[in-house]
């Protein structure tokens, strides 16, 4: 037909896209990671690389393996939930090699005070003292058993 | 007491396991996990929660998140005249250090942990405009930070309050319910710190897990239920007044 | 925490979306409103604004070019921008982004502004030499059929064109709306109403760019000004400014009216922090000055040159009303918390990647690409750049 002579401009217009698309097509099927959807919209080897990541908390369960002794004594005490790295810090690196990492005594003056400092916004029920008054700046393990606080319950020193 | 490393790998096999995988250092997830087995959330106990700021520190720690962004953060409410709408709520640095002390008052206090919530039709994912976050089939919501363009578009989304843009990596970042220690069969740094038990991860396609037994018998809220965003972090004994 | 009244939840207190995030909608918001013009005259044969035909497509075409510039600045990895035409998520209104723009430019504005400047082009490209030949005859695709039967046919198409930009226009600028509208946990931008707002802002502030441009490089050109023209775009801009100011309206009463959860923190942050940029600029200076200008114009019979005077000052007016608007909206959004129970500031940088500068920087370049355009797509039938009359 003799308009399709006069719409060459058109199509040469309409050529360019197409172009453009395939061109787009080669790019995306190259730089669109393997993979992506395998699970759902989204690059399914991420998973893996989270789940991947190092642990900086070894765990109650790893201390106990070895500290069986002071795992007793806290089993029967106040102190049962409290694990371990609650009050002595991330320490996976020395329960993957005890030699080499030494973990630092936590003080218990500051350490303590944290939880048990009295104020009217904690729980009734929770044990809460008034730092100055109760211990006048002696560290607590001074009375107290870390492992097993209770001072009736056999814990005291 | 120094056994020797065979010794303890034969008292912890789970662990053990576990191990392997971490000291492979090999991106994919250990070898007896399997997504299709696990459905997570969180318990979070109010009346335990003593507002120490155990959990935040060690997430802090565990996740090396960012100064002034939280994961994870602790606020404290005090309600007075059983005014419900208008609670005097604080979180100073997130609840990291604790909180400052107070004498008695006619209202009451209480404190609430608050984390991403791992919404099973979360609104964050939807908005995502490249699919750089998303809910596993495990049901936690991760952010693939090697993909993310840092738009902001999914913190802006979320209702929590629990996204933000990681200062250094500008990427979305967030709480990812430990996902690197849940898959190795320990708990999350959050709850393995928590002194009092307040924070307790949940399987909720576990039928034995005892939290998931807790959850079958106890009265337990979501935040904000209206946004029907199939929140996973239940509260028990959430107070009306809690945004 | 400095800046913070009240509680925050920790992870909101600094603002995500900034100030070029504010300019994104607004220049969007102008290529949707020049476009609308330009379809005036073509598909709804209003001949009156026929002299700014030209001037809006290209005015249209230099914002466009300019709007994906503080999307760039905003991301934390530009660089992986493209992933949003390789791997775009389905449920995403941002992600339409890409290929909306795509189309937009390519299948609509570039082509509509092709097949009416066609002829020129190839004219153009037979006249003149150099660097300017090369351009030109690129431009033609190397085709120089400008037969009575081929323009016949870019007329047609071109109208197709145009019937189909008018929504396209509506979805470059609508999905901006819908961004925000989308997203129940903000309730300061969860509406159904955002986008058909957006829309009609867009419209607004389009038109009186247009119209202000049209009288300054009219007057530049030192040509006169066609009254008859700016008559008809005035009385557009009324119309559809008064649409606009009801649909804002609607929002506000129906919101006062429901005064749900979020009410009483929204009203206290509009009545104390977004005073000055909502109250005063946006409703009283920049929308109900311009309507009531507008709208004298309408009813009684000025001289000319009050008239124009009057049409200046509301255009002007009215676009700095609706970047306020996208203020509003945008930074208004985060500047209350979530949970209802405290505020925090915008602390606006002045030359970081988001700050004031790049900002300004960002709001003048579009002018620059409209004076290359101007100066390559010569908009007027007078002498052109090679000495020789274009046509008509």
């Amino acid at each position: 037909m003799s308009s399709f002579k006069d719409a060459g401009h058109l199509f040469r217009f309409a050529g360019l896209f197409v172009l453009a698309f395939v061109v787009f097509l080669v790019v995306r099927h190259w730089v669109v990671p393997k993979t992506f959807g395998q699970y759902g919209h989204y690059r399914g080897a991420s998973i893996g690389e989270m789940a991947a990541k190092p642990v900086k908390y070894a765990g109650h369960e790893a201390c106990e393996a070895c500290h069986t002794d002071k795992a007793d004594e806290k089993k029967a005490g106040k102190h049962a939930h409290v694990n371990c790295e609650a009050c002595h810090g991330p320490l996976a690196n020395h329960a993957n090699d005890p030699a080499a990492v030494t973990p630092v005594k936590p003080d218990t003056v500051v350490l303590c005070a944290r939880c048990h400092t009295a104020s009217a916004a904690k729980p009734k029920k929770f044990p809460q003292v008034a730092p100055a008054e109760h211990s006048n700046g002696m560290p607590c393990q001074t009375c107290h058993n870390p492992h097993s606080p209770a001072m009736d319950a056999g814990g005291a020193k | 007491m120094n056994l020797s490393r065979r010794h303890f790998l034969v008292l912890v096999p789970a662990a053990a396991v576990a191990w392997k995988a971490v000291l492979a250092g090999t991106p994919e997830e250990a070898p007896n996990y399997n997504q299709a087995e696990h459905w997570w959330g969180m318990l979070i106990d109010i009346p335990k929660c003593i507002g120490c700021g155990n959990c935040v520190k060690a997430c802090e720690a565990e996740n090396d998140v960012p100064e002034g962004h939280f994961r994870t953060w602790v606020e404290r409410y005090h309600v007075t005249d059983g005014n419900m709408t208008n609670p005097e709520v604080i979180s100073p640095d997130g609840g990291k250090e604790g909180f400052p002390v107070v004498q008695e008052d006619a209202g009451k206090y209480f404190f609430v942990p608050k984390m991403c919530n791992h919404c099973s039709d979360s609104p964050c994912t939807q908005v995502c405009p490249v699919g750089a976050t998303f809910v596993t089939p495990d049901g936690v919501v991760l952010v693939d930070q090697k993909y993310c363009l840092g738009c902001a578009y999914c913190v802006q989304a979320c209702p929590y309050g629990c996204r933000y843009i990681h200062p250094e990596k500008k990427v979305a970042d967030k709480c990812t319910l430990c996902y690197h220690r849940i898959t190795k069969g320990l708990t999350t740094a959050c709850c393995e710190n928590c002194p009092t038990g307040a924070r307790q991860l949940v399987d909720l396609k576990n039928p034995n897990d005892p939290i998931h037994e807790f959850l079958k018998t106890h009265a337990v809220q979501v935040l904000k239920p209206q946004m029907a965003t199939g929140a996973k972090a239940f509260y028990n004994e959430l107070d009306g007044s809690v945004r | 925490m400095s800046g913070v009244e009240g509680f925050m939840y920790p992870n909101e207190i600094a603002l995500q979306w900034s100030v070029l995030i504010v300019l994104y909608p607004f220049i969007t918001g102008l290529v949707a409103g020049a476009f609308i013009l330009a379809s005036l005259e073509r598909v709804f044969r209003v001949e009156a604004v026929k002299p700014t035909y030209r001037l809006a497509l290209l005015t249209a075409l230099a914002f466009l070019l300019d709007a994906p510039l503080p999307l760039q600045l905003h991301l934390g990895h530009p660089e992986r921008s493209p992933e949003m035409y390789f791997t775009p998520h389905a449920t995403s209104a941002m992600a339409m982004f890409g290929y909306v723009y795509l189309w937009y430019l390519m299948a609509v504005l570039v082509l509509e502004i092709w097949l009416d400047y066609r002829r020129d082009i190839v004219l153009w490209s037979q006249q003149s030499k150099g660097l300017l030949r090369v351009i030109y005859k690129i431009m033609t695709l190397g085709s120089s059929n400008i037969s009575e039967r081929s323009l016949a046919i870019d007329e047609r198409v071109g109208w197709i064109v145009t019937l189909i930009g008018i929504p396209s226009a509506f979805l470059l600028h609508g999905y901006v709306g819908f961004i925000f509208g989308s997203i129940k946990a903000n309730p300061w931008w969860n509406s159904p109403l955002m986008p058909v707002v957006f829309i009609f802002s867009a419209m607004v502030s389009g038109i009186a760019a247009v119209m202000l441009l049209y009288m300054g490089v009219t007057k530049l050109r030192k040509k006169l000004i066609d009254i008859r023209c700016v008559d008809s775009i005035a009385m557009y801009l009324f119309y559809i400014f008064i649409i606009d100011f009801s649909l804002e309206m609607l929002d506000l009463i129906h919101r006062i009216y429901e005064a749900d959860e979020s009410f009483r923190s929204l009203d206290f942050m509009v009545h104390t922090k977004l005073f000055l940029s909502q109250i005063v600029l946006q409703i009283c200076l920049g929308t109900l000055v311009p309507l009531v200008l507008l709208f004298l114009t309408q009813v009684v019979k000025f001289s000319e040159v009050v008239r124009k005077r009057m049409y200046a000052t509301s255009g002007a007016l009215a676009l700095m009303g609706i970047f306020a608007m996208r203020w509003n909206v945008v930074i208004g959004g985060q500047i209350f918390s979530k949970s209802f129970l405290g505020y925090t500031t915008y602390k606006m940088t002045l030359g970081t990647r988001e700050g004031l500068l790049p900002a300004i920087a960002l709001t003048i370049l579009p002018f620059i690409f409209l004076f290359v355009l101007i100066k390559l797509l010569p908009p007027w039938q007078d002498k052109d750049l090679h000495g020789t009359a274009a046509a008509d």
